[in-house]
């Protein structure tokens, strides 16, 4: 538990300051250290399976974060009407710390799950799918249709990014678009 | 030298690219065909194939990628790989429902065991790693004309 802690602590850490620097570059770079902090506290969690995943696709999200928004300003917006705004985040905010105060007394305690569906995945998992890493067998067996919707999104991102940014998209009426920066 | 090396990094740094791409590539390859005995699976195995192209593409230049892996293939194993992950959950309906494991179990601990889980991994792998490569090809080939844009 204790070296949990100290994970926590410097993803906060890493989160605070990625929120608060001023430099884009070295805020993607904080961002990272917080995934690579996370990664680490799934391995002592014992899942080494989401700790692959989140590995990977935290290194290939720095790259692409770091080629996209290397050298460009976002744009920061910080008037307009403050009053309204902050009364609705205070009433949402709110709303979901009542919800989460609910659901949170409903809860077992940290590390002792429920575990009644779970329970029959760990152990028919190997008899009725095969599958030794029962992660497998629940994202490509019992929970399937998840994962048929994870992809759908991935395909729709895809589509949408393709879409939007390529070159045949942004041209103006009447430009001739040259094959090479499609 | 040919011009292929005269784009991108230095020689240190496409030199080392040289010898672990490959690397990678494999390493890639294992995770997603192992998803089924050992820690890994498609999506993380997918994004590692992806990873192994990106990092070709940043030592040696878009050229090079893009020379191994088009954009016509990836835009084909795009599709292939969504079409092959409904498909297989369809075939499920030969023996009563959507997403049934139809094929045979086998022994547990070898590499062809599982049914359809090892099939449904190369299918988001190959779906992973090409929707990943369009979205960094298509994010760093982006040309911004000078601040005219939206005007």
């Amino acid at each position: 538990m204790f070296e949990l802690y100290i994970l926590l602590i410097f993803m906060i850490v890493g989160a605070i300051v990625a929120v608060e620097l001023k430099d884009l570059l070295s805020s993607v770079i904080a961002v990272g250290a917080v995934g690579l902090g996370l990664s680490i506290t799934f391995i002592i969690l014992k899942a080494p399976d989401v700790a692959i995943t989140q590995l990977v696709v935290e290194i290939l999200c720095l790259i692409i974060l770091i080629r996209a928004t290397l050298k460009k300003d976002l744009p920061f917006s910080t008037s307009g009407r403050w009053l309204l705004n902050t009364s609705i985040i205070l009433g949402f905010v709110s709303l979901f710390l009542f919800a989460a105060y609910k659901a949170i007394g409903d809860l077992p305690r940290f590390g002792y799950p429920i575990m009644r569906v779970a329970d029959t995945y760990l152990k028919q998992g190997l008899a009725k799918t095969g599958a030794t890493n029962i992660v497998a067998s629940v994202i490509l067996d019992y929970r399937a249709y998840d994962t048929l919707g994870e992809a759908t999104v991935l395909f729709t991102a895809v589509i949408g990014v393709l879409t939007l940014v390529r070159r045949v998209g942004r041209k103006k009426i009447n430009e001739k678009v040259d094959p090479e920066d499609e | 030298m040919s011009k292929e090396h005269e784009k991108g990094m230095s020689v240190i740094v496409k030199t080392i690219t040289r010898l672990t791409v490959g690397i990678i590539l494999l390493f890639g390859i294992y995770i997603l065909s192992h998803g089924h005995v050992s820690p890994g699976g498609g999506f993380a195995g997918g994004v590692i194939i992806a990873l192994s192209f990106i990092h070709l593409m940043l030592a040696y230049g878009k050229d090079a990628a893009l020379k191994r892996m088009p954009k016509k293939a990836i835009s084909f194993f795009e599709g292939f790989g969504a079409i092959m992950f409904l498909a297989i959950a369809l075939l499920g309906f030969t023996g009563g429902y959507f997403f049934l494991n139809f094929l045979p179990k086998g022994e547990p601990f070898r590499l062809f065991s599982a049914g359809i889980i090892p099939l449904c991994n190369i299918a988001i792998s190959l779906k992973v790693g090409a929707g990943l490569f369009a979205i960094f090809i298509a994010l760093t080939l982006l040309k911004f004309d000078g601040g005219t844009e939206g005007k």
